[in-house]
């Protein structure tokens, strides 16, 4: 019965509560359990809620458990955002997104790990703890919403919420050989989402099939007066239903395509085996050019880092967080975070602030902010010749732990077929498409700006496909 | 961190090779136009709570030590 239950995709688990085949209390009982036993040695979970939810068989998400990121604010409920500055805290409020997955019937698992601050592409950045990819425990699961995509890959949630500013979804759920989806901007809101860079940041679910994915953003999505930069999306998100891919234009950019600078050769193979795959659909496959995307981790390390110190400057010590020092307020200021921030953080906060800085504003913050219009026109263009632009989620499988802690911009490059999309503001989903090295390789989607339900509707067609079975790596 | 802070700058000066001008910057991906709600007066916060979050909270507000030396 336990193997039964975990087993079944989170919308399945949906059916069967709605039925009355099944209850709440014993699937969270399952995940709760399972986190209990294996997540020590894991180390997804910075919370975990202690009791099961009451029965709620007849919300839209009857009661399924839902892990958390631990960078949405959850009202009494310790949220940290993978800082140490933020150690213990506890929001006077919960996020919109989370309120509205509560509210739809979703009860909350856990909180999981992350980079700090979601700054990071391994997890090892969280001022807590890494955690260790389900595939090959010696290896990252990618980030920085590591500890979500590791925790749906184990078996230790049913599905997952996490955000993606440069790669932060779409990377770790490609590492981890499940689905991940960055919705448009705006299409959900930000309120109660620890800030990192404002004008990219934007929440989406990681599961383990497209179809959960759909039944996730379905909740999600929605215009929201706590935040003036949110909009919901123009139609409501059906559940994809599509099994061919006639008519479908797919276009691959050479500058982020299996030929691009950097991307595995095991990686290519998986691509272009899916390139395959859609033809035998009855897609199109056409190459197309993005000629600014290769500039997009440029772009991206002036504006997410300015962005970031802008935001962060508001952990001083004051109101709340931790506090060090016992001189004067300006003693205090620094050794709050000094003591408060890691290594990577710091480091961006001076990225940030040197790229802001009087002198160097327009050469850096200036010139970023125009190389990203042009990457935005690259994508407007490209659409006009395809639907849909696909790439490899990530140039890499999953590497060791450790193997790119000492170099930054390796870190950073992890991120290069993810980061021009949210520079974009457009939506993009990665599906397990194959392995490399026995380790999972990620499909990349990219569409226009709320064109969602298609996209969905197509990673569907093309994951019934590929068959990519991501319960495999469960921890038993 | 100099060294690594370096490494980065340099990759990111790639940029200055673009040629750009006439290119409007994109501050914000999505076309909006900013609407001010009406000014009301609404309930905030209960004082006792978010300073309950405080690291230290005296007389109603947040204590810090002296500016000056």
């Amino acid at each position: 019965m336990t193997d039964a239950l975990l087993s079944l995709s989170a919308s399945e688990a949906v059916e069967q509560l709605r039925a009355g085949d099944i209850s709440a209390a014993e699937l969270f009982e399952l995940y709760a359990g399972r986190i209990e036993k294996f997540d020590g040695e894991l180390g997804s979970f910075l919370w975990k809620a202690g009791d099961p939810p009451e029965a709620r068989r007849d919300t839209p998400l009857a009661g399924v458990p839902l892990a958390v990121k631990d960078l949405f604010c959850t009202e009494g409920v310790p949220t940290t955002a993978g800082s140490r500055i933020l150690e213990g805290h506890r929001p006077l409020y919960t996020a919109t997104a989370v309120r509205r997955l509560l509210a739809a019937g979703a009860s909350m698992l856990g909180k999981t790990n992350m980079d700090e601050f979601a700054m990071g592409s391994s997890n090892e950045n969280s001022g807590y703890r890494p955690v260790h990819n389900p595939w090959d425990s010696e290896r990252v699961p990618g980030g920085s919403s590591g500890g979500s995509a590791a925790a749906v890959a184990a078996g230790l949630a049913p599905w997952a919420i996490g955000t993606d500013t440069g790669g932060s979804i779409r990377q770790p759920a490609a590492l981890c050989g499940i689905v991940g989806l960055k919705p448009t901007y705006g299409a959900v809101s930000r309120y109660g989402m620890v800030a990192f860079a404002s004008s990219l940041d934007q929440c989406g679910p990681l599961t383990r099939n497209v179809t959960d994915a759909a039944l996730l953003l379905r909740h999600l999505v929605g215009r929201d007066p706590c935040d003036s930069t949110s909009l919901g999306l123009p139609e409501d998100v059906t559940l994809p239903s599509r099994t061919d891919l006639k008519g479908i234009r797919f276009g691959v950019p050479r500058e982020l395509g299996p030929e691009a600078e950097g991307i595995e050769s095991g990686v290519a193979d998986v691509f272009n085996g899916t390139l395959d795959l859609i033809a035998e659909l009855g897609g199109e496959v056409d190459e197309v050019t993005l000629p600014h995307a290769p500039h997009g981790i440029s772009a991206y390390y002036v504006i997410a880092p300015a962005e970031a110190s802008s935001n962060l400057a508001r952990y001083d010590g004051v109101r709340y967080g931790h506090r060090a020092g016992n001189g004067t307020l300006l003693d205090l200021y620094e050794r709050t975070r000094a003591e408060g921030f890691g290594t990577e953080v710091k480091r961006r906060i001076m990225l940030g602030t040197f790229a802001l800085s009087a002198g160097y504003y327009e050469a850096y913050y200036g010139r970023a902010q125009r190389v990203r219009t042009k990457i935005a026109d690259d994508f407007r263009e490209a659409f006009g010749r395809c639907d849909f632009i696909v790439t490899p989620t990530s140039p890499t499988v999953a590497f060791k732990l450790g193997e790119r802690t000492g170099d930054p911009l390796a870190m950073y490059m992890s991120d290069y077929c993810t980061v021009p999309m949210p520079l974009a503001g457009i939506p993009a989903i990665s599906i397990p498409a194959g392995l490399s090295e026995g380790l999972p390789v990620g499909f990349q989607i990219a569409g226009p700006a709320f064109s969602e339900n298609r996209m969905l509707d197509t990673a569907y067609a093309l994951e019934q496909r590929i068959g990519f079975d991501t319960t495999r790596a469960f921890v038993q | 961190m100099s060294r690594e802070l370096s490494t980065v700058l340099d990759h990111i000066e790639k940029i200055s090779e673009l040629d750009l001008d006439g290119v409007a910057p994109t501050s914000h991906v999505v076309e909006l136009e900013n609407v001010l709600r009406p000014d009301e007066p609404r309930p905030s916060w209960p004082r006792d709570r978010v300073l309950a979050e405080a690291p230290d909270a005296a007389g109603g507000g947040f204590r810090v030590p002296t500016p000056g030396r």
